[in-house]
Order: structure tokens, then sequence, then C-alpha cells
């Protein structure tokens, strides 16, 4: 950058250095609060339309529906081109007076079963609707199997045999005991 | 007989990883963003639109019946068409069906532009210019292309580029076995 000759050459060379600095520092700062606008502006898509009951029917709708340019948006939240021309095609066909089904049929002929935040249930979308309950009820069952098997093993070992008085009393005892430590402590 | 049984209990969770990793390993082969088209084997949406360079002019799908014919999605913004578009000229010179446009969401004169500089594949072009033909055949990647059949019958759908290979494998079969 600057090359001034002479002594006052280390000085300003110092001065550039901090200026070079501080000027890196702005360009972050600036970069990082363009990036924050830039993510608040794009958060929330503009709504247009002069009935706001539609409208808030249409985000309503197409909150559910999966944007297929940016495929982990909803239509609602997407500002891709697509998404705003689907949610004038749905503001058009509310405008017409078409159901939630309707509509959702509308685009689920067009886009497929992709377009659906919540799938139908059908042949292919089972295991995706109750495969979690079925690794759940498999769990509970191997949980249930082993805990029974222990127990016969460990009957049969003899290691769980009714205590007789004198013991219980003991054991009550001495858990008695380690409460009382526990207290002080 | 229990030892029996402890042993095959050892294999349980490698099992279990082998099964899991299958799943894992067919994911790498599915690319998620080519989403399969309901519109396969269903009637191909009509369309009417104004041609791209004559305005007055109209391209339907209705023109298209008794042919086996492309319909090829594109626009001048499509990086990828770019890409697409030497490949659909040679296969347009080698000409065994129709292609018809769909210049989807662009200006009139940046389209045009573009055919006059890369060449000009299409039978018709057809200008969709709010993208609703678009919505209709679920476009939502240009470039997009469907092999459609004599009925008007959607037979093929190819999401992206149009590659040598694709034409060479998949569709110029196709096109043979729909044309006989």
């Amino acid at each position: 950058m600057d090359k001034a000759p002479g002594t006052q050459g280390r000085a300003r060379g110092q001065d550039g250095f901090w200026q070079g600095l501080l000027r890196r520092r702005c360009a972050v700062l600036a970069a990082l609060l363009l990036g924050t606008l830039l993510a608040a502006a794009a958060s929330e898509a503009p709504e247009v339309g002069d009935n706001p009951a539609a409208e808030r029917h249409m985000m309503q709708l197409a909150a559910e529906l999966r944007c297929l340019q940016c495929q982990n948006q909803t239509l609602a939240d997407s500002n891709a081109p697509l998404a705003v021309d689907l949610r004038q095609e749905i503001r058009e066909l509310i405008a017409k007076g078409q159901n939630d089904q309707q509509i959702k049929e509308y685009l689920g002929a067009r886009y497929g079963d992709f377009v659906f935040y919540r799938p139908p249930v059908q042949a292919n979308t089972l295991l995706l609707w109750f495969g979690p309950g079925l690794v759940l009820l498999g769990g509970l069952l191997a949980l249930y199997i082993t805990l029974k098997r222990r127990l016969a093993r460990l009957e049969a070992e003899g290691e769980v045999a009714d205590l007789s008085d004198a013991d219980a009393r003991r054991a009550q005892h001495l858990l008695d005991e380690e409460t009382g430590e526990s207290s002080l402590s | 007989m229990a030892t029996a049984r402890k042993s095959l209990a050892v294999f349980l969770p490698l099992a279990v990883f082998l099964v899991i990793a299958w799943f894992l390993y067919q994911g790498l082969y599915h690319d998620p963003r080519e989403i399969p088209s309901p519109l396969i084997n269903k009637p191909a949406p009509d369309f009417r639109l104004e041609s791209l360079e004559s305005p007055g002019r109209v391209v339907e799908r209705k023109d298209m019946l008794g042919k086996v014919w492309l319909l090829n999605t594109w626009a001048s913004w499509c990086v990828a068409c770019r890409e697409e578009h030497p490949v659909l000229v040679e296969f347009a010179r080698s000409a065994s069906i129709p292609i018809i446009g769909l210049d989807y969401k662009d200006t009139r004169i940046e389209g045009m532009r573009w055919l006059t500089q890369y060449g000009n594949p299409y039978a018709a072009s057809a200008f969709d210019e709010a993208g609703r033909v678009g919505i209709d055949y679920g476009v939502y990647a240009v470039p997009e292309t469907f092999l459609i059949d004599k009925q008007g019958v959607i037979r093929f759908k190819q999401i992206g580029p149009v590659t040598p290979e694709l034409l060479h494998d998949t569709l110029l079969p196709l096109i043979e076995r729909l044309n006989a």
C-alpha cells in the first residue's frame, strides 16, 4: 500500500497496519450485518393480496406444502420464484372457492406426494407412518423378554429367595443407617 | 440349546447394523432433487401459448397429436440449459422426432437472443412467460424434458440436462418403441 520513505515511513506503515485492521474489521462487521439483514428479509415471504382472511388461509395451506426448489422449506417460507408462483396459484384456487383437499390434490397431481409435508397414509408410506411405533413396540417387547428371562434365570439359580424375617429386619436396619448417615452429611 | 441361541443373539447388532447400512448405502444413489413425476403415463397437460419468435402464432399440445415428440423446458437464465443446448441442437440435426421448446419464465428478447446465439433445435417454441404451463407440467427445475407419445401421453421425464448418454441409452430406444 502506502510506501513513504524515511523515518516517517515506519510510523505511517504502522498506522496503515492499524487502519487496515480496522478496515478489515469494519468489512467483516458489515458482511455480518448484511448477512443478518438478508436472512431477516429472506425468512418471511412477502404477503400480497387484499383479503387478509384468504391470505391467512393460503399461508396456512402453504405451510404444509414443500417448496420444490428449496426442498427444506415450506411454500410459505420460501422466496424461490416457483414458491411465489405456487402461492399465487393457491390464492387463485381459494378465490375460485376450492377447498383445501381440492387444492392439495391439484398440487399433488403436478408435483407428486413430495409436496406434502404430511404425506397421505397409503401402501408406500405405511412404514414411514408406523415404523417408529413398530420399533418402539419391538424395543419394549425385547425389554420385557429380557427381564422375564433374567428373572427366570435368577430364580432358577436361587438368587431371588424370600427373605427371612430376621434378614429383612437386618436389611431395613442397614438401610435406615445409611439414610441417617446421608442426611447428616 | 441355550448357548446356541445366545451365540446367535451375538449377531443381532451386526444384523441391525447391516440393515441400516444397506438403507444408507441405497440413499447414496438417490438424488433428492429428482422427484418422480406423477405425470408419467398420464396425458400431457393441455397448453396453448404464443410462439416465442412469432408472437401472433399459437403453439398447442393439440398440434402434436399423432407424433412422438419432446417437450423441452428451458430459459435463457438457466445455467444447466447452456450445457444441454448443444446436445439438443445435435439431436435436432438428426431429426428423428420434433422438439418443442417451452421457454419458461423468460423474456422474449433474452429468449430469442439465446436461440440466435446458440442455435435453434426447436420445431416450435412456446413462450411461457408466467410459468403457468410449467406448473401444469410440474416443472420445478429447468431444464426438464418430457417424451410424449402419439396419443399425447407422457412416457418419460428427464430432470436436469439431457446428455448424449441419456439420448443414446434411454431416449432413442424408447422413441423407437413408441414410433413402432
